[in-house]
């Protein structure tokens, strides 16, 4: 086996190599771009090394704009949607007839393109010269104004990108959270039934603790996600992020590659790592929050 | 006999409250489902819709009155939808069968060759799972452009063609694959690269299909890459096409011709998914993540 | 509390749907379980007794026929009307919950007057503790606990509620072979020292004799035999439990009776007054086989296991109809030597006859 100990590496190779060039590369790549200051991408120059592309990113009114409509979409999607999604799971598990159908209907919004069923959403909730459209019919219905949800007031737009991000996420979590209750073993509930236990009491006290690993890996790839939101804003509020005032982290980083604006690898690079340090402390908040709360068996 | 009479009331309470919450249940579930399926209903709807019917509705009608498919003829004349499909089957095909290649090799060698270093390296891969695809995007970026490889196909699938996540799923799968099989196949004097081929990759099949759909999927969705590295209407992927669609469109606001052109790019992976329903949701569940 | 069964039915629509047939799981069950008694419900997986057991628990419904609990009519009721505590085959501990937590689980569950203070929950959850013996594993979870430990655990969560009626699903079914001795004796004494009417369920049947007051054997949702478990070995209604107790099983051979005599093969090996000339079918149990060189019954001998006290004669007959033959004698008994053929004479009261067709016993 020694004599060969070469050909392992042959089959490594090609992995070897593209993750060598696509990830690991980029990665120390990206750190030196964001320090590099005045980058030039025409002529691959810079001037010097300091922390100014990051107070600069920092100070950037955008990119504030961005930061702030992140948070608020992470903050209310996440405990909305994961709230959501153990609702519906609950109910779906306590049921038998058509229990399929509704999983397959639920599963749907999974395997769309995010672009397609966005323009969807912006139609539903577009008011036109023509149309109010179809969700102002409804709001109307109620006896409420019409409100242009796309090109509107902030918080119209914001409800309309929270809506359509947690339509987009439920699929993943009802469908992991389906399977995490059906897990649980059924003696579980016999007992608790035995008991006298209250429907209420047995969901807080057994389904809860039983499913929190994976309600707690929803939470946290929930978080994650959101703060990555892009493409399902763009869907709606169209590749101008900025000027609809609805730009996100990501948003800004790619607009600062390469978009109207774009061109500045040095400002990408620092707005690309402030995210992945949010990120990264988030999850460790999380994790540290779990050791307390999560039970593994 | 009144404890009798008190027992048969709670009896009939907790009948009924069982009957309440059946149907708040299917009340709950039913609203939901009808919020996920009416987006897909509305672009059905608008696409069979005339121009001038759509227009002159000032309250959406919920039927179509006199259906037409001249929206999805426009929708494949007045803007190359038939070029972004055929770019995004490309671009799906081409990038999911190197990868699986790519990720086949590393697994089986991650899984069962022997070579020093090996746990050393493998710990080093799953750190790999950290990085953020936002992070390393933008020196790919620059990469491909210093390369020459914008608006190219090898420009746009080169960065995806490996996936730490998937190797990872697979080595686990070759790892449940008992020993024993790959010492008598040595013993039989077979080839590490023939016992790949016909031992180990027809027992993993169902984990490969699963990766090979979820893949497709992803493939099929992408938009961030495909829009930083393509100006070019010729090698405009669904999602960007859409996009273009939407802002440059069809001279005029055509919603009706949208929405045709938005249904038959949603089509193939309704149809995919509908087939392989099962497979797809226990593969997703065991291996996917999106949101 | 008393327990009456009266023609308990449960019937299940076919797995199949296609198929509308019912499956018939409990059968017209009646039987009554007197006060303080510990009852074994003993058969073959799939014979019913856990569904019976979940009817008498109140988790299935049963599809007629009534259950009563003292003078009570409980058929009707959810199980946690009926004041019952159930023990699982899984334990179905809650692995998130400590023991106390988990014993204290059922007693947290009273709402209204019978809401308990928080020391009367600790009082309670200790006293059901020291019963089953596990007060120094408190504060342990479930998974840090041996399998006995947490099965003495389950005992007593379904205990500490004080129910009328503890009903315990295969409760050794999980443990390994030291721990089952130990804890089916555990069983009894608990069952003794709280004098509660208990019912438990198992496929063992030495298990079942061994601790139960009595025992009710079932097969394919019929109750075959109720009683004591020695009369129900000694005096066995049809072949199924003649067959169903007792290891090693009982030899069965194909008979005659011809003239008031039971003949196997050639040789008559018993008289057998008042029954009629018919083809029988003919089970002799293991210690009915007495050796003598003049003996009624001449087998083939294969070989001769020493066990110790007892010895196993392990023969072959043409008439016998299943593998092979094995007779348990004294040691010192023994016959000499292997191969050859080998005679007994055989303990009248260890022969039983069953009709050859239904299996029915024939009196003699």
């Amino acid at each position: 086996m020694d004599k060969n100990s070469w050909k392992p590496w042959l089959y490594l190779l090609p992995a070897l190599v593209f993750l060598g060039i696509f990830m690991v590369y980029p990665l120390f790549d990206v750190m030196m771009y964001s320090v590099e200051e005045g980058y030039n991408s025409a002529s691959q120059t810079f001037y010097g090394v300091g922390k100014y592309n990051y107070s600069y990113v920092l100070r950037d009114p955008y990119f504030l704009q961005a930061l702030k409509n992140t948070f608020i979409l992470v903050i209310i999607t996440v405990p909305l949607s994961t709230g959501i999604a153990l609702l519906i799971s609950v109910g779906l598990n306590s049921i038998k007839p058509l229990k399929e159908l509704y999983q397959t209907v639920y599963f749907l919004p999974y395997v769309t393109n995010t672009l397609a069923v966005g323009l969807v959403f912006m139609i539903l909730f577009k008011k036109t010269p023509y149309s109010e459209g179809f969700v102002n019919q409804i709001i109307g219905f109620f006896g409420a104004g019409p409100v242009d949800f796309i090109e509107g007031p902030y918080w119209a737009k914001m409800f309309v990108m929270c809506f359509y991000t947690i339509w987009v996420v439920l699929p993943f979590k009802i469908l992991i959270l389906t399977s995490a209750l059906a897990s649980v073993n059924p003696d579980y509930y016999k007992a608790a039934k035995v008991d006298g236990t209250s429907p209420g009491r047995t969901f807080l006290r057994i389904t809860l603790p039983m499913i929190s690993p994976m309600v707690f890996y929803l939470i946290i790839t929930g978080f994650i996600g959101a703060f990555k939101a892009y493409s399902d804003v763009v869907a709606i509020f169209g590749t101008d992020l900025n000027a609809a005032g609805m730009n996100t982290i990501v948003g800004y980083v790619y607009d600062m590659l390469y978009g109207d604006s774009g061109g500045y690898p040095s400002y990408a690079s620092a707005a690309a790592l402030i995210l992945f340090a949010i990120v990264l402390t988030i999850t460790c908040i999380n994790l540290l929050i779990s050791r307390k709360t999560v039970h593994y068996t | 006999m009144s404890q009798q009479e008190s027992f048969a009331r709670t009896v009939r309470h907790s009948k009924a409250r069982g009957r309440i919450r059946t149907v708040l249940t299917y009340v709950l579930l039913t609203i939901w489902a009808l919020i996920v399926l009416f987006p897909f209903y509305w672009m059905i709807l608008t696409s069979v819709k005339s121009y001038s019917s759509y227009n002159s509705e000032y309250v959406p009608k919920l039927y179509a009155v006199s259906p037409t498919v001249q929206n999805y003829r426009e929708a494949f004349t007045a803007v190359p939808l038939l070029r972004y499909f055929t770019n995004t089957l490309i671009f799906t095909v081409i990038t999911t069968a190197l990868m699986m290649v790519v990720i086949i090799l590393a697994a089986f060698a991650f899984s069962r060759l022997k070579f020093r270093g090996r746990n050393l390296l493998f710990t080093v891969f799953l750190s790999l799972m950290m990085i953020p695809n936002e992070l390393v995007i933008i020196t790919n970026f620059v990469t491909i452009t210093n390369w020459g490889l914008r608006n190219t196909f090898t420009g746009l699938i080169l960065p995806s063609v490996t996936s730490v996540f998937y190797i990872y799923l697979l080595k686990e799968n070759f790892e449940q694959i008992p020993e024993e099989l790959y010492k008598a196949a040595k013993v039989d004097g077979t080839s590490d690269f023939r016992y790949l081929t016909r031992v180990m990759i027809p027992i993993s099949r169902p984990t490969i299909i699963t990766i090979i759909i979820l893949k497709v999927i992803e493939c099929w969705n992408s938009y961030v890459w495909p829009r930083l590295i393509t100006d070019n209407e010729a090698y405009f992927l669904v999602s960007n096409g859409i996009q273009e669609i939407r802002e440059n469109g069809f001279g005029r606001e055509n919603i009706p011709a949208m929405m045709a052109a938005v249904v038959v790019i949603s089509v193939p992976l309704i149809i995919v998914f509908l087939i392989f329903r099962k497979k797809i949701m226990a593969g997703v569940s065991r291996g996917g993540t999106k949101g | 509390m008393k327990i009456v069964l009266e023609n308990l039915t449960k019937k299940y629509p076919n797995q199949n749907r296609k198929i509308k047939t019912e499956v018939t799981a409990v059968s017209d069950m009646s039987i009554e379980i007197p006060d303080g008694q510990l009852v074994g419900l003993l058969g073959p997986s799939g014979c019913g007794k856990s569904t019976t057991l979940n009817m008498i628990c109140g988790l299935e419904k049963p599809t007629s026929g009534r259950i009563y609990f003292g003078d009570t009519d409980v058929t009707e009721l959810p199980p946690e009307e009926r004041g019952v505590g159930m023990v699982f085959q899984s334990y179905a501990l809650y692995p998130h919950l400590t023991a106390r937590q988990n014993i204290m689980f059922p007693l947290q569950n009273f709402r209204g007057e019978k809401k308990l203070s928080r020391s009367e929950l600790e009082a309670r959850a200790e006293e059901a503790a020291r019963l089953v013996q596990i007060e120094q594993f408190l504060d342990r979870k479930p998974g840090q606990m041996s399998g006995g430990q947490q099965q003495r655990v389950a005992i007593a969560r379904a205990l500490v509620k004080m129910p009328g009626v503890l009903l315990l699903d295969e409760p050794l079914s999980n443990l390994d072979a030291r721990l089952r001795l130990q804890t089916r004796e555990e069983i009894r004494r608990i069952q003794r020292e709280t004098g509660i009417t208990s019912v438990f369920v198992t496929h063992d049947q030495e298990e079942a004799m061994s601790i139960s007051d009595f025992i009710v054997v079932m097969d394919t949702g019929v109750v075959q035999q109720i009683g004591k478990p020695q009369s129900v070995y000694d005096d066995p209604v049809n072949l199924f439990v003649a067959k169903f107790l007792g290891t090693p099983q009982i030899n069965v051979f194909d008979g005659t009776v011809k003239a008031g005599k039971l003949f196997i093969g050639d040789e008559a090996v018993l008289d057998v007054p008042g029954v009629p000339d018919r083809d029988v079918t003919v089970g002799i149990r293991p210690e009915g086989f007495v050796p003598d060189e003049n003996g009624v019954l001449t087998c083939n001998l294969h070989a001769i296991e020493v066990m110790g006290r007892d010895t196993s004669v392990v023969a072959a007959h043409p008439a016998f109809t299943g593998h092979e033959i094995r007779a348990i004698i004294r040691s010192d008994e023994r016959p000499e030597g292997s191969g050859g053929t080998v005679r007994f004479n055989l303990k009248e009261k260890k022969v039983y006859l069953f009709d050859k067709d239904s299996g029915e016993r024939i009196r003699f």
